[in-house]
């Protein structure tokens, strides 16, 4: 029965991370870092948090919507001025957002500031979960083939040539950062309302690190691939902490080392990630 | 249809473009020559709203369009190619033609989500096009090739493609033969001539000195940003200025030296 | 309010000394080298150890700047290198340093535990200097001089050494660089050693100064660094030494007159706000915006 238990709540991890990647994939998808997600997480976890911890009749879809919706609207008078900016310059904005918002909850005493929220009854039910899940690979599905997904694919190869042939670069790219935030807001909900607390240390940039860096593992060219790395990245390093702990390596340092090297290791010698694979694979072997 | 006049463009101190003035007529090959550094692509870069004019107009069917933003330029029918080909390299050949279709594309992203078979067959309509517009500079069978794999020649010829996806008005070619062999030269000037036959106007910019000479109506030739002469081809070859310009340049010599 | 301005002073010097290794790096390779901070992190650490075997701090410091520039070297083999070439590399480069960092933050936090670390008493005389109606300690002093030295070094190679042209050659057009026939890639080598060295000194500067040494100390840095960089241009040195300075003086008066709480809020209001008014910062020469 425990082990079942303890097993529930690592798949719970992988849904939420997944979900937390795919919000990343979604700016990255028309070429553009973004790392505000952590802030737009804090958001919506707090908005559930206070919503079900204030008004505990409201039913939980409505709570889920509503951390979804914040972080959305919120996201539009942000993206405006800081879309704009090149690249690195972007990420940077983008960072200093998280930060702020951050910041804003340590401070905030009606959420008790760094001590957070605690006592959130769990709503979050693995069916909720993963049908938010499917719902956001749906979305994401059928935007292939589509007069959006092309526009997508055009603005991240080539966003000034993308506007010549008509594109309006800054509304998608907005809406792509808009639903980013959607995804990472109700996926903060979700996490606060199975592991009880929202607490600002939670949304700290090493977050949305780590979103970047399970979705840069799966790969960004295909919108599974950042499902393959919240899966691979959350599972490999409890798979491998038994073999850790003997070797006498504390538990947190050996997951993180795990992610620097496998990370690493992605970026220098298979760059599309893991779901790039079965492709690379199948050209090797017809080579 | 397009109109340019006393348009200005400088960098600083450096006048790219210099108190140019010409137009380009519907239907009409219009070539646009001149040395390396004439300010040709400046030129192009102005009318397609990369940059915008530091003085000047530049008027399209009747309105001001100096300075608007590359994608209201094409929604009004400007379409354009590129001097070193910006083609988006990881997608096929036929999906870089289908996203030239942007504009003609009625396509709503929610009823998608309900599968509705009018949007899949307008996005099947979209491909077919896409088909068609490859066909049509013959790379049919390179469809599915991804960008970045294809030929220079083949390049160059997928981003006419592209460019022609949207129906434009007026299509600006930055040196499309460069790079390609006779034959390949020749089937672009033949496509000019004939999209040129359907009321597009073309503006090509090119260093082919004699296919300029053969498809163009009229042409008007640059140096250091002036233009220094305009007129028919044969007008402007006996120009003396323009001899004198190209006298000077290697480049234009070795296209233009083989003249029948 | 003399004291404040010390404070400033003293403050923004540790900001500037961090933020110029970074944005030197970024000149040269248009890169965000966010393992900047980790080196930062490991070299105090190195300092630390050092120390508590019994060396003096002032062999334990040259000896950090040293190991951070190693570091630094390292780095730029491991990491950036063979991503040089490739098309996007400016996004791999950054992902490419997170995991760098990544692992250097593990490696320490292995090694010494997530707690903080501090450095044993008496590691630096500990004496106070009056100013007029201020006073400072003779470590605030010292960091502050030789933060300045360090800086004023920096700018002289650049500005006047041979190897201090050919970084600029090279930051400005590495292909142009490399038909002038510079060594690019020494080149970059160099920059990196320069650069991690100064992280080096900051770091074993910032530990002496808070006595706070732990595996994540870079974090915090590293985003008030994001804001100087910002500030003073992306590339510019001397805009890297003003903006520390500056950020520093805000960050002090924010706190005598407005409270704690908005201190690290104060860097990123500036950040915002140069980015949406001037992108481009005090001296900035890179694109900021779309093209």
């Amino acid at each position: 029965m425990n082990l079942y238990l303890a097993y529930q709540g690592l798949i719970a991890f992988v849904g939420i991370n997944a979900l937390l990647a795919l919000s990343v994939y979604a700016t990255l998808s028309c070429g553009q870092l973004s790392l505000a997600n952590a802030g737009f997480m804090a958001i919506g976890a707090y908005t559930g948090a206070l919503l079900t911890l204030h008004a505990p009749g409201i039913p939980f879809a409505a709570v889920l919507l509503a951390s979804a919706l914040l972080p959305a609207l919120i996201a539009l008078p942000l993206g405006l001025p800081v879309l704009r900016l090149r690249g690195v310059f972007l990420a940077i904005a983008t960072i200093g957002f998280g930060e702020v918002v951050r910041l804003g909850f340590v401070n905030w005493d009606y959420t008790n500031g760094a001590l957070g929220l605690v006592a959130i009854p769990q709503r979050t039910k693995p069916w909720i979960l993963w049908l938010t899940v499917l719902a956001v690979l749906f979305v994401l599905g059928r935007l292939r083939g589509s007069r959006t997904g092309y526009a997508l694919e055009a603005i991240r190869e080539d966003e000034m040539a993308a506007r010549t042939m008509g594109i309006e670069t800054t509304a998608y790219k907005l809406a792509m950062f808009s639903f980013g935030a959607a995804i990472a807001g109700i996926a903060g909900a979700l996490e606060a309302h199975f592991t009880f607390i929202v607490s600002p240390s939670g949304y700290s940039f090493g977050r949305v690190v780590d979103m970047l860096v399970q979705a840069i593992v799966g790969g960004t060219a295909y919108f599974v691939g950042p499902v393959i790395g919240a899966a691979f990245l959350t599972l490999l390093p409890e798979a491998l902490r038994e073999a850790g702990s003997r070797v006498g390596l504390s538990p947190g340092p050996f997951r993180l080392f795990l992610n620097g090297v496998i990370l690493l290791a992605v970026i220098l010698y298979l760059p599309d990630g893991i779901a790039s694979l079965p492709r690379r694979l199948r050209r090797r072997v017809r080579g | 249809m397009l109109a340019l006049h006393n348009v200005l463009r400088a960098f600083g101190g450096v006048r790219a473009v210099d108190d140019a003035s010409f137009t380009v007529e519907r239907g009409e090959v219009h070539g646009l020559i001149g040395p390396n550094g004439a300010g040709k692509t400046t030129l192009l870069n102005l009318i397609s709203g990369f940059i915008a004019p530091t003085s000047g107009t530049i008027s399209f069917e009747g309105r001001s369009v100096g300075g608007l933003a590359p994608q209201r330029l094409a929604a009004l029918g400007i379409s354009r190619t590129y001097q070193n080909i910006r083609l988006f390299a990881g997608l096929t050949a036929l999906d870089n033609v289908v996203v030239g279709q942007h504009l003609r594309r009625r396509s709503p992203f929610i009823p998608r989500l309900f599968f509705s078979p009018a949007a899949r067959k307008e996005e099947e309509a979209a491909r077919a096009r896409a088909l068609e517009g490859l066909s049509r500079v013959g790379l049919h069978g390179r469809a599915l090739t991804t960008a970045a794999n294809l030929s220079y020649g083949e390049q160059r010829r997928v981003e006419i493609a592209r460019a022609l996806g949207a129906a434009p008005k007026l299509l600006l070619l930055d040196e499309p033969t460069a790079g390609m062999n006779p034959p390949e030269a020749h089937e672009v000037g033949r496509l000019v001539r004939e999209v040129a036959r359907e009321g597009r106007s073309v503006l090509l910019v090119e260093h082919n000195v004699r296919l300029v000479m053969e498809l163009c109506d009229r042409i008007t030739v640059l140096n250091f940003g002036k233009v220094i002469a305009r007129g028919t081809p044969s007008e402007v070859a006996r120009d003396p200025a323009v001899i004198a310009a190209y006298l000077g340049d290697d480049s234009g010599g070795a296209e233009g030296g083989g003249a029948a | 309010m003399g004291q404040q301005v010390l404070n400033g002073i003293f403050v923004g010097s540790i900001y500037a000394l961090f933020a110029v290794g970074y944005t030197l790096v970024f000149g040269v390779l248009d890169i965000l080298n966010l393992a900047h901070q980790a080196v930062f992190m490991l070299s105090a650490f190195f300092a630390l150890v050092l120390v508590e075997h019994g060396l003096s701090i002032w062999l334990a410091l040259p000896l950090g700047i040293v190991f951070g520039g190693l570091l630094g070297i390292g780095l730029e083999r491991i990491a950036f290198r063979p991503l040089r070439g490739r098309a996007g590399s400016n996004l791999s480069g950054l992902i490419s340093s997170i995991a760098m960092a990544t692992v250097f933050e593990a490696i320490a936090a292995q090694i010494f535990g997530p707690d903080i670390s501090r450095f044993p008493q008496g590691t630096f005389p500990d004496r106070m200097i009056s100013l007029g109606s201020a006073s400072a300690s003779l470590l605030q002093v010292c960091i502050v001089g030789l933060s300045v030295l360090l800086m004023a070094v920096l700018t002289f190679l650049l500005a006047k050494t041979r190897l201090g042209r050919s970084i600029r050659a090279v930051a400005e057009n590495p292909r142009a660089a490399r038909v002038l026939g510079i060594d690019v890639d020494k080149v970059i080598a160099l920059s990196f050693f320069l650069s991690s060295a100064l992280a080096g000194a900051a770091g074993v500067l910032f530990g002496l100064a808070f006595n706070s040494i732990s595996p994540d100390v870079g974090r915090s840095v590293e985003l008030k660094g994001l804001a100087v960089i910002i500030l003073g241009g992306m590339g510019s040195v001397p805009g890297a030494v003003l903006a520390g300075f500056a950020i520093g003086l805000v960050e002090v008066f924010t706190v005598a007159y407005a409270g704690s709480t908005y201190r690290d809020a104060v860097s990123f209001a500036v950040l915002f706000v140069v980015l949406v008014a001037r992108p481009r910062g005090l001296f900035g020469q890179v694109a900021v915006r779309e093209a």
